[in-house]
């Protein structure tokens, strides 16, 4: 009896991502989705600049790589022209929240029909650990380097609230990466929210907190618990939109 | 003063003998329907306005897409989507918004995705103003956008030769898998001119588009619509490959006019509406038995240089007339190759030029020469 298989939704390569990155796991959930919802042939990723870049490599889908925080303009593009197709995007927290906000917003103000997969990590990786939109308070990070503070770079952007008050989106929740419970639950938010694109509901956000063990100068394990212990009180887990509940 | 339903009436009966009156920008509006365009993505911006509002309503009669987005920024990658699904897909904006789109039109190029851009000159720089200009020559020919690329930039001066180029444009653009751009200024938006919108263009032979990213079911492997490389020696040889169809578009693509050239003392070098205004500056001169004649480009990338090889010796000098300060000057003095004397005479700021300008300038020819 097979207990376990490798999903169809990832490719054979390996990742580039850092040891104890969490880009990697959520890739694999996002596959598994989607081959367990049985839409792989079916789906056009569209791939950020940040980290991910590069998961039209691994994600087993047709993909478009597109400019720094384009995601959901472009996913209203292929979506508008493929309206039977499914299409996500796979951003992160610089990308979505800093220099890609207007797009994102406008994308489920308009209610299009994608679904979004934000991987918040409080900082900007791959351009090695800058204060992003999302860094906390007090947070050292390569440009803000006493720690980031109020008066100087405001507070960190809570992108699932804003975006439950948005009424073109139709699933929004914050899910966490810090244990395997909290992986299973991420993996169940993002089943649903392409479930829900695959019943023609609009636009559906899931923001994941994250870790970036390299760019806060921590193991793997440490950042982990770093993630539940200083994120999760500053971003609060949870359904934050739910169309079917509302 | 003719009622709008006396006005519908007469657009009507001008149907039965194929031409319609109609706005530069409704003609661009409906030129894109004709030629089967797929979607449209735009944001407002003046003078071009009229194209967004007549798609708006077109398109949606036609069951085809017409999304306003965002920004222009937002709209280029709206067009960057569809155009990587396999759409005919076009943007138009102006000056200041084109400037917003050279990202995503570098990102367009550099993934080889077709795509029609419309440009409506206005003036500028800056916020600048709304009046016609030609001050966007080096935006549209050099681009604003990063990496070695070119958009293939056609320049009607009537109202039907941009219906026939925006035909073109489609074609051009699915042919070379490039973005093509046609530039208009304020007044071929804004003047109204008879028009057979079903004057044929030249069909291309285009290849079905199996590279457009639709979802692994309906083709073959993977479909990856990309402009990353980060390894050198990768994007080098993709770099090479955009230059040989860039050489390709050079070889087939340039079109150009050559008017009133027998026995012309003087060439006049101009496009769009100046063209169109230098004609009436050549009829005038001719009256004072002076002959110019004029190489009028229409293909702005790429340049027309073969067109000044054919100038014969016995011309006197050209005269490069811009509603700029001088851009598509460097081009004639590229082609010029030093053989002839060259002279600018151009209006700015949304000012433009009057034919007696023109023939001033011809018969002040050598006060106007530039080193």
């Amino acid at each position: 009896m097979i207990r376990y298989e490798r999903t169809k939704g990832l490719t054979d390569l390996h990742t580039h991502y850092c040891p104890g990155c969490t880009h990697g796991i959520l890739h694999k959930l996002v596959a598994e989705v989607l081959e367990e919802l049985g839409v792989l042939g079916k789906t056009v990723g569209v791939a950020s600049v940040g980290c991910s870049v590069f998961s039209y490599d691994y994600i087993n889908t047709d993909f478009q790589q597109v400019a720094h925080g384009r995601a959901c303009a472009v996913a209203t593009g292929i979506k508008r022209v493929l309206p039977d197709r499914i299409v996500f995007t796979y951003q992160g927290d610089g990308d979505l929240a800093s220099i890609g906000i207007a797009e994102t917003i406008h994308a489920a103000n308009r209610g299009e029909n994608i679904t979004v997969i934000m991987a918040n990590n409080a900082t900007y990786g791959m351009t090695g650990g800058q204060m992003a939109p999302t860094t906390l308070i007090g947070q050292k990070t390569t440009t803000s380097q006493e720690g980031r503070n109020i008066k100087q770079h405001g507070r960190p952007m809570k992108i699932s609230e804003i975006f439950s008050q948005i009424e073109g989106a139709a699933y929004v929740e914050r899910t966490s990466m810090h244990n395997i419970a909290h992986i299973n639950k991420t993996k169940k938010a993002i089943k649903k929210a392409f479930t829900y694109q695959m019943e023609n509901k609009g636009f559906t956000l899931i923001e994941v907190v994250s870790t970036c063990p390299v760019n806060w100068g921590m193991k793997p394990r440490e950042a982990l618990d770093w993630s539940k212990e200083h994120m999760l009180p500053i971003f609060p887990l949870g359904v934050y939109k739910d169309v079917m509940k509302s | 003063m003719l009622s709008f339903a006396q006005i519908q009436l007469l657009r009507w009966r001008c149907l039965s003998v194929s031409k319609i009156l109609m706005k530069g920008n409704e003609a661009i509006a409906r030129a894109a329907v004709a030629a089967g365009c797929d979607a449209f993505f735009g944001y407002p911006i003046t003078p071009q306005n009229e194209i967004p509002e007549y798609l708006s309503k077109l398109m949606k009669e036609h069951g085809r897409i017409f999304v306003q987005a965002e920004s222009e920024v937002a709209a280029i990658n709206m067009v960057y989507g569809a155009a990587g699904s396999g759409a005919r897909v076009m943007t138009s904006s102006s000056s200041c918004g084109i400037a917003l789109k050279q990202e995503g039109i570098s990102y367009i190029a550099g993934s080889e995705l077709p795509c029609v851009i419309v440009s409506v000159m206005r003036a500028g720089p800056g916020l600048g103003g709304i009046q016609p200009s030609q001050a966007d020559y080096f935006q549209a020919t050099r681009g604003g956008g990063n990496g070695d690329y070119y958009v293939v930039v056609l320049a009607p001066e009537s109202i039907q030769e941009t219906v026939d180029l925006m035909k073109q444009a489609f074609e051009i653009a699915d042919l070379y898998r490039n973005p093509v751009m046609v530039l208009a200024d304020g007044l071929i938006g804004q003047m109204m001119e008879a028009v057979d919108l079903d004057k044929p263009v030249k069909k291309r032979h285009i290849e079905p588009k199996t590279y457009a990213a639709i979802g692994t079911d309906y083709h073959e492997g993977r479909n990856i619509i990309n402009s990353l490389g980060l390894d050198p020696v990768y994007l080098e040889q993709h770099n090479l490959a955009l230059e040989r169809k860039y050489k390709e578009i050079i070889k087939h693509e340039v079109q150009y006019e050559m008017y009133n050239m027998d026995h012309a003392e003087y060439i006049i070098v101009a496009y769009g509406t100046v063209a169109r205004i230098s004609r009436s500056a050549i009829d005038e001169l001719k009256e004072q038995n002076i002959h110019v004649g004029m190489i009028r480009p229409i293909t702005l990338w790429p340049y027309p240089k073969k067109a000044f090889d054919l100038i014969p010796k016995s011309v006197k000098g050209l005269l490069v007339v811009e509603m700029s300060l001088g851009q598509m000057l460097d081009d004639v003095q590229i082609a010029n190759k030093g053989r002839f004397k060259i002279a600018f005479y151009g209006r700015a700021g949304g000012m433009v030029p009057e034919p007696e300008e023109i023939v001033d300038a011809i018969l002040h020819f050598d006060e106007k020469v530039v080193d």
